[in-house]
């Protein structure tokens, strides 16, 4: 057996994980752990400029590829400034691991210089969490982390290691375990059976049946299974804010987004089921609008690997736990077996009631001859980039925009923080879908408010030659405060504008190293937006200014049932 | 409706706070609580009330099993059970009080511990309610001290919370 330090075992446990690559910064108590990394080949570092950002792009890059993100960041500061980036994670049950380095062993608990109980301050926002308190630990604690970030329900695991164990002066045997087991972490594999008998039971004799998918059919690799499963039974499907994609957008059978902003066929439907098949969903507060009036006349079906997400905010009829790959090919197997087959004539029925919805609204928005609205900016970006580019997304009315307009292909193009709504997500995770597919088209669709909250970031392009498309919606204002302001608060728009304090993003991304374009006149965009896209090599920062005054719409009336919305600014259901 | 959660755990650091971090995290009451190594030492027991309807102590339990160091739990309320708490009660004891306090530590078969020429401390176990009643039974006026441990329980019969 070989020999290594601490700081090599950690390096060369990520290879053994089949790391490529991580993010992060170094600082004191991880300097053992970058000189490792300094000699060796195979683990590729992206050192970013703010450790949310490592954060965001690990996050991106386990979005975009399916594989486990990984962090490093030093102690205290450092480690602090990846929490809103592992909460990001952790809402949206995201795979990774973040190793932050501690301060030595005999110093904790001293207030040392750079000290923070960082597992204390990630507990609620991680999937599980480890200090590490021998250097042999090393490696089978990697090994946990990784087992336990990628399995069951995904999601963020924290490995702190104080510095001392990490010291190149130390050397201990090395290897890395083959497998992982822990008494008090079963994973579930396998649906029931006989309640996914029952389910296709009562699906066959559903009359207005919905597929409602979000993104645990995305993280849980069953966009196949699922299309297969919507082409069988005939039913509308609608996705989720985190399940875009799952089915293509531009499916026949796909009536859009559902939920606070999404479509009035998809919420009219919702509300008007009678049978309500939920893959990978968690019955969101954006979704339900009031949980009371939910889906009122529904039998509701649920499949979900997370036992808790089941009956948690809407009590189900069939429950059913498990991975939704395996449980939906069970199902898919079911149907085949059986003989029943829905009421066709209902069917036909449903599917004309939600055609005439889908034709009374479709997403419906009104042009201006002398300022661009942002949804012309999503459906040019769209035309432009045929549909097939990554889009990662920060968070306000652009990213509604983005997820109504842009139809989706294919699972893990379409990348945002949906649980937590983090602002400054974008441009990071843009980073990491870059490391995920070097050779993917990858826009960043943002606004001036968010873009500023990581713009640090263009540096981080600049040195890895990270060449993301920002589509900066600019509306001068931070638009989905501004839209409730409007709705809610008489038009007070406090401290929602920046009374001629923007920046010139364009100076600005000059400065950085990179191609700026300005838009302001409806009839450049279209040419601007083939002109960026065309630098293939370069990132581009499109400052594209639109309406502030634009809503979105719809927009579920709070405390109604999903059919309450807003339609436009004065039509309402 | 109060209900008693047993849990038998990974005898780590920092398994404690992420089941006491969980109840407040989502909101939920911790009544009372108890935690010791068992006689396996890499488990501990922790037995803990906490109130809520049925749906609050579905998602109590579903959410206490997510936690990777959670290796079983039960909902001793749900079954037949023996739940017991530990007292250590100070009171005044002068005059005429120190018959009196000894006849009602008798009744509670409570026992009298330590002894001074002003102070007596019983020790009582039982359930809460029985401790409760004792309390109020001796009157406010003469309690110098309360310690309770906190409810522990076990299932009867042949149910075992084990590995």
């Amino acid at each position: 057996m070989e020999l290594l330090s601490g700081a090599e075992m950690i390096v060369r446990a990520l290879k053994d994980e089949g790391v490529e690559t991580i993010f992060g910064y170094p600082g004191g108590a991880v300097l053992h752990i970058y000189d490792a990394l300094f000699q060796q080949k195979g683990i590729t570092h992206v050192l970013v400029r703010h450790e949310q950002a490592a954060a965001h792009a690990a996050d991106g890059f386990s979005r975009a590829s399916g594989k486990v993100g990984v962090v490093l960041a030093t102690s205290g500061p450092g480690a602090t400034n990846t929490v809103t980036g592992i909460a990001t994670a952790y809402m949206d049950s995201i795979p990774m691991v973040i190793i932050t380095g501690q301060v030595q062993t005999d110093w904790i608990g001293n207030d040392a210089f750079q000290e923070t109980d960082i597992v204390g301050v990630t507990r609620p926002i991680v999937k599980h969490s480890f200090m590490v308190k021998r250097t042999e630990d090393i490696p089978a604690t990697i090994k946990k982390a990784f087992y336990l970030a990628s399995t069951g329900r995904p999601g963020p695991v924290l490995v702190d290691i104080p510095k001392d164990l990490t010291s190149p002066a130390l050397t201990y045997e090395y290897s890395y375990p083959a497998k992982v087991k822990m008494r008090s972490y079963n994973v579930v594999t396998k649906g029931h059976s006989g309640q996914i008998k029952k389910a296709v039971d009562l699906m066959m004799t559903a009359k207005r049946p919905v597929i409602y998918s979000g993104g645990g059919v995305v993280q849980g690799n069953a966009s196949h299974l699922l299309t297969d499963l919507v082409h069988k039974l005939g039913f509308p499907c609608t996705n989720t804010l985190m399940g875009l994609g799952a089915l293509s957008g531009e499916d026949k059978q796909f009536i859009g987004m559902l939920g606070m902003h999404g479509t009035y066929e998809a919420n009219m439907a919702m509300h008007h089921a009678d049978l309500i098949l939920a893959i990978g969903v968690r019955f969101d507060d954006r979704v339900t609008n009031h949980t009371s009036k939910f889906c009122p006349n529904a039998k509701i079906i649920h499949i979900d690997v997370d036992p808790a997400s089941i009956s948690k905010n809407v009590a189900v009829d069939i429950p059913i736990v498990g991975p939704v790959d395996q449980v939906l090919a069970e199902m898919l197997e079911q149907l085949e077996k059986t003989d029943e087959r829905n009421d066709k004539a209902a069917l036909d029925a449903w599917w004309k009631q939600i055609d005439a919805w889908r034709a009374y609204h479709g997403l419906r928005y009104e042009t201006k001859p002398d300022i661009l609205k942002p949804q012309q900016v999503i459906e040019s970006l769209w035309r432009v980039t045929n549909g097939e580019a990554i889009i990662t997304s920060d968070v306000g009315q652009h990213q509604m925009f983005a997820a109504q307009f842009y139809k989706f292909k294919r699972p893990r193009q379409w990348i945002n923080s949906g649980g937590l709504g983090t602002m400054g997500f974008g441009l990071p995770a843009a980073m990491g879908c870059l490391v995920a597919c070097p050779d993917a088209t990858v826009a960043c669709v943002t606004g001036e408010g968010s873009i500023q909250m990581n713009i640090q970031e263009l540096a981080t392009c600049l040195q890895y030659r990270f060449p993301v498309k920002i589509i900066n919606v600019n509306n001068q204002s931070l638009g989905m405060v501004r839209q409730w302001q409007d709705m809610q608060y008489q038009g007070r728009h406090s401290s929602s504008t920046y009374e001629e304090s923007l920046p010139d993003f364009i100076k600005l991304t000059e400065a950085y190293g990179h191609v700026g374009i300005k838009v302001t006149k409806p009839d450049e965009l279209e040419d601007a937006m083939k002109e960026a896209f065309s630098l293939k090599d370069r990132l581009v920062f499109m400052d594209i200014y639109v309406d502030p005054s634009e809503h979105v719409y719809p927009m579920q009336i709070k405390d109604g049932s999903m059919r309450d919305m807003w339609l436009n600014k004065s039509e309402r259901t | 409706m109060r209900r008693i959660i047993s849990i038998l755990m990974e005898n780590e650091p920092g398994a404690l706070s992420r089941v006491v971090g969980l109840f407040s995290q989502r909101g939920y009451n911790i009544e009372s609580l108890t935690v010791a190594p068992t006689n396996d030492n890499t488990l501990s027991r922790l037995t803990l009330t906490t109130t809520g309807n049925d749906r609050v102590i579905e998602q109590i339990t579903k959410q206490l099993n997510k936690l990777v160091e959670v290796v079983k739990l039960v909902d001793l309320t749900e079954g037949a059970h023996i739940e017991r708490e530990l007292m250590l009660i100070k009171l005044k004891a002068t005059g005429a009080q120190r018959a009196e306090i000894k006849r009602t530590a008798d009744i509670f078969r409570g026992q009298i511990v330590d002894v001074t020429s002003s102070v007596y401390t019983v020790q009582l176990a039982g359930t809460s309610d029985k401790l409760d009643a004792f309390i109020e039974s001796v009157g406010e006026a003469s309690i110098l001290e309360v310690v309770r441990t906190g409810v522990s329980g076990i299932a009867r019969g042949d149910k075992v919370l084990a590995l």
